[in-house]
């Protein structure tokens, strides 16, 4: 049967481009979901993991466990997704990893290290709740965080090299001869970009877990276990939502000075000019006239600079090459696509405001349903909003792969048969994403269906008699 | 520099096979065990084994690919245009596979635990037969040079492809029913003791006949890597065999300690064999090691990354497996609720 795949991969040609670039993103945007829980959800749980031993917390002892035991799943299926980006890279771009391999390449060794040592520590955290003493448990959940938050900014600097190449020298073919580590690192979109998608982050994961618990809170379950659930994730998610902000203009910035014609496609620019206004939706028409949407005047121009105000001048995306923009179907997505991440990302510090409001005021979180029934959407919009901002950066990079130095057309692979792949691929995940969620949700059921705690749910003490447990769940199951 | 580089790498492909191969061998006998009264021992014995380690132990993989396609950019460009369809598969299997061993783990109905027990075994498989063939396939010559691509087809499905990949699958069965033996032995349950060593007996024989097969097969269609591993990697295939013929006899005589090591020996010595043996090249006989090279800049970085695993990793692994062995790892999802399984299983 491999046989014959292979032979029609073969016969049948079919440009890999667009199935190379759709498989890229849907397994990209597959594994992005899963990075937030990856990176925060263990600095969450060893904040639940602190105040039950600390504060001989029953409740939030259990929360730490079950919540390890969930990640256990999140983290493997993220384990798995991200694997398969590694032969991604050559199988779908291997003239981009055969050039520019030896200095793209270099982040992620660094990125192995941390994810090696997050691996480690994790399967050690999971499974050392009953058997490690209570705050040795605790210490060998911390490398998880540090490992979460450098591994991301490893990635995130491959990704930044990409917008601005730095750190080697070619020869007359192009081809690379010296390459600096550091500088590849450390390139000049590395600080902001890292910065916004660690943030990003915990953002998503706060708000994502919080929303799962604001569901059950509205479905009546309002004991202190789901109110812990709650409050220690979105407190999360609502800590970083303001800083999110202040990094995403500081980025939004560097790109109006580094990146003209991504930040043209962001703002909907057709031609460079001063007193841009801030278009709210609206799209751009193949004649290169702008239509539809909510223009404030002068505003694009402004927060590009605001020290020269109105006056700032704005390239448009005419300031290249035709062949060097992206295409207007790109661009409206860009712009599309940063509303989208713009407008729920305001939602989200919105509801961050309340939740801090009604702390400073009224000493606790706000009571009223509307609350958690927004708390409940945030989780779902904040997987959007970091969505929207990923396709912001990618799409508006079009049509480099190497920001002008190399197209997406040059990168790709010479396999026809990518489509074929492309498809096994989304039918795979589509299973594994759905099992996921299904076997989350059954993992949550199974917890309430104990009623309470017994026994073996408690961490750090004397593992319980199996008949004991078997005799209260078994009649629940059968 | 590019010949550290190039020891690293290989190490990387060692670690893998015997951390990482083990657990998809653990996964071979998983399929086999069969129906799921008579398999639930053996199936305990094996999720026990493999369930806090299995994530570190694939990282290897991820290593591998990154220190190749860092240091040897244009071998990977090759690599992947050429052996585009096996890679494809072992990805999807690999997907396959760690997610319904932790699903397995995480549901506790029978139905479910089947069906992803299914995927997980049958994954255990594939991938380790796409590995060995992608080998095979580099082995014997079949990738070109410079960033081009290879017969799509034939550079997976040959004679030295068939062979790695049928001998891959054979060794990580065998590695895990040998660490598996140790493992029972450790947890005092002489049935399965003694269920594995059977196994692992059987499984060290057919991995003996496959290598003897083997050294034929490669003579006639793999001839740069033959030379080699009767010429310049003739020591590693002679301890290889040794260690492999030894190990057997002390399962034979109920010494699974030694046996396990000798088995690790005996697998970690062939791949460095065949690594020795096509020497100096990443794809013989079309390009040089030194040829593919990154410039030094690079090769230092990934130095220093190994310097720094050596240090941060290293420990941390030792400790995960200190800590599995001494049996201070005992939380498997949702073992804590066994008996829920009974009442459903007919």
């Amino acid at each position: 049967m491999i046989a014959t795949v292979t032979a029609l991969t073969a016969i049948v040609f079919v440009n890999p481009v667009p199935w190379a670039r759709a498989q890229m993103a849907f397994t990209l945007g597959f594994h992005i979901i899963l990075v937030p829980l990856g990176v925060s959800w263990a600095f969450m749980t060893l904040i639940a993991n602190y105040r039950g031993i600390r504060h001989n917390d029953r409740d939030a002892l259990v929360l730490a466990q079950r919540w390890s035991k969930f990640m256990a799943v999140t983290f493997a299926v993220g384990a798995v997704t991200g694997t398969v980006l590694t032969f991604e890279f050559g199988l779908l771009w291997p003239r981009f990893m055969g050039r520019w391999g030896e200095a793209f390449g270099v982040p992620f060794g660094f990125e192995g290290l941390f994810f090696f040592t997050e691996a480690i520590f994790i399967a050690i955290y999971i499974f050392g709740w009953r058997r490690l003493k209570p705050w040795a448990h605790f210490w060998t959940g911390v490398p998880i965080v540090l490992a979460g938050i450098f591994g991301s900014i490893s990635v995130v600097a491959a990704n930044a090299w990409m917008n601005a190449p730095a750190g080697f020298t070619l020869d007359s073919n192009g081809n690379v001869i010296t390459v600096s580590p550091i500088q590849v690192i450390f390139n000049d979109s590395m600080p902001w970009q890292a910065a916004h998608m660690v943030v990003a982050a915990y953002l998503v994961g706060g708000f994502l877990i919080a929303s799962v618990y604001a569901v059950g809170m509205l479905r009546g379950r309002r004991d202190r276990y789901h109110y812990l659930g709650f409050v220690i994730a979105f407190t999360v998610g609502a800590v970083a939502a303001p800083i999110q902000i202040g990094i995403g203009d500081g980025l939004a910035r560097w790109v109006y000075q580094n990146q003209p014609v991504k930040f043209a496609a962001i703002e909907l620019v057709p031609t460079t000019s001063s007193d841009v206004p801030e278009t709210l939706l609206g799209h751009l028409n193949d004649d290169g006239t702008v239509t539809g949407g909510i223009p404030i005047p002068g505003l694009a121009s402004w927060l590009s600079n605001p020290s020269t105000g109105k006056a700032t001048v704005v390239k448009g995306l005419n300031s290249v090459p035709p062949d060097e923009e992206p295409t207007i179907r790109q661009t409206n997505i860009v712009h599309l696509c940063w509303d989208i991440m713009v407008g729920l990302g305001t939602l989200l510090f919105l509801l961050a405001v309340w939740y801090a409001l009604s702390w400073i005021f009224r000493r606790r979180m706000p009571q009223t349903k509307w609350f958690l029934r927004a708390a409940a959407v945030a989780g779902p919009a904040a997987v959007i909003t970091l969505e929207a901002g990923w396709v912001v950066t990618e799409v508006g990079r079009q049509p480099w792969i190497v920001y002008n130095l190399m197209k997406v057309e040059d990168a790709v692979t010479a396999n026809t048969g990518v489509w074929i792949t492309f498809f096994a691929i989304v039918i795979l995940y589509a299973l594994v994403g759905a099992t996921t969620i299904l076997v989350l949700r059954a993992m949550g059921r199974r917890f309430r269906r104990t009623e309470g705690f017994t026994d073996q749910d408690t961490p750090y003490g004397p593992s319980a008699l199996a008949e004991e447990v078997s005799a209260g769940a078994g009649e629940t199951v059968g | 520099m590019s010949t550290a580089v190039a020891g690293v790498l290989l190490l990387a492909v060692v670690a893998y096979a015997i951390f990482g191969g083990a657990d998809f061998g653990a996964g071979f006998w998983d399929l086999i065990s069969g129906g799921p009264e008579r398999g639930e021992r053996p199936r305990d014995a094996i999720e026990h084994s493999i369930g806090p380690v299995w994530e570190a132990n694939h990282v290897w993989l991820i290593f591998i690919f990154v220190i190749l396609w860092t240091s040897f950019p244009e071998a990977y460009a090759s690599i992947t245009l050429t052996l585009f369809v096996p890679l494809t598969i072992a990805a999807l299997g690999i997907v396959l596979r760690g997610a319904s061993f932790a699903f397995r783990k995480s549901v506790v109905g029978l139905r479910y635990r089947r069906i992803f027990g299914a995927a997980f075994a049958a994954s255990s498989v594939l991938v380790p037969y796409c590995m060995g063939a992608i080998a095979g396939g580099i082995a014997s010559g079949r990738v070109p040079a410079g960033g081009q691509p290879g017969d799509p087809v034939h550079s997976w499905i040959n004679p030295t492809s068939v062979v790695a990949g049928v001998l891959a699958v054979a060794a990580v069965a065998y590695l895990a029913a040998v660490y598996l033996v140790w493992d029972a032995r450790r947890l005092a349950a002489s049935d399965m003791t003694d269920y594995f060593r059977r196994r692992a007996i059987v499984a060290g024989g057919i991995v003996g006949v496959i290598g003897l097969i083997g050294i034929f097969v490669l003579r006639a269609d793999a001839r740069y890597l033959f030379d080699g591993l009767v010429s310049r990697a003739l020591a590693l295939v002679i301890l290889s065999v040794v260690c492999g013929f030894v190990a057997l006899v002390l399962l034979v005589r109920h010494a699974s300690r030694g046996a396990r090591l000798l088995a690790i020996v005996a697998v970690a010595s062939i791949i460095l064999g065949w690594g020795v043996a096509q020497w100096p090249y990443v794809l013989p006989t079309n390009l040089t090691f030194s040829a593919a090279a990154a410039p030094t800049g690079t090769l230092a970085a990934v130095l220093v990354v190994v310097v720094l695993a050596a240090l941060i990793v290293v420990p941390g692994f030792v400790l995960l497996f200190v800590l599995d062995q001494k049996g201070l790892l005992p939380e498997e999802g949702v073992d804590d609720e066994p008996a829920i399984d009974r009442p459903t299983a007919q």
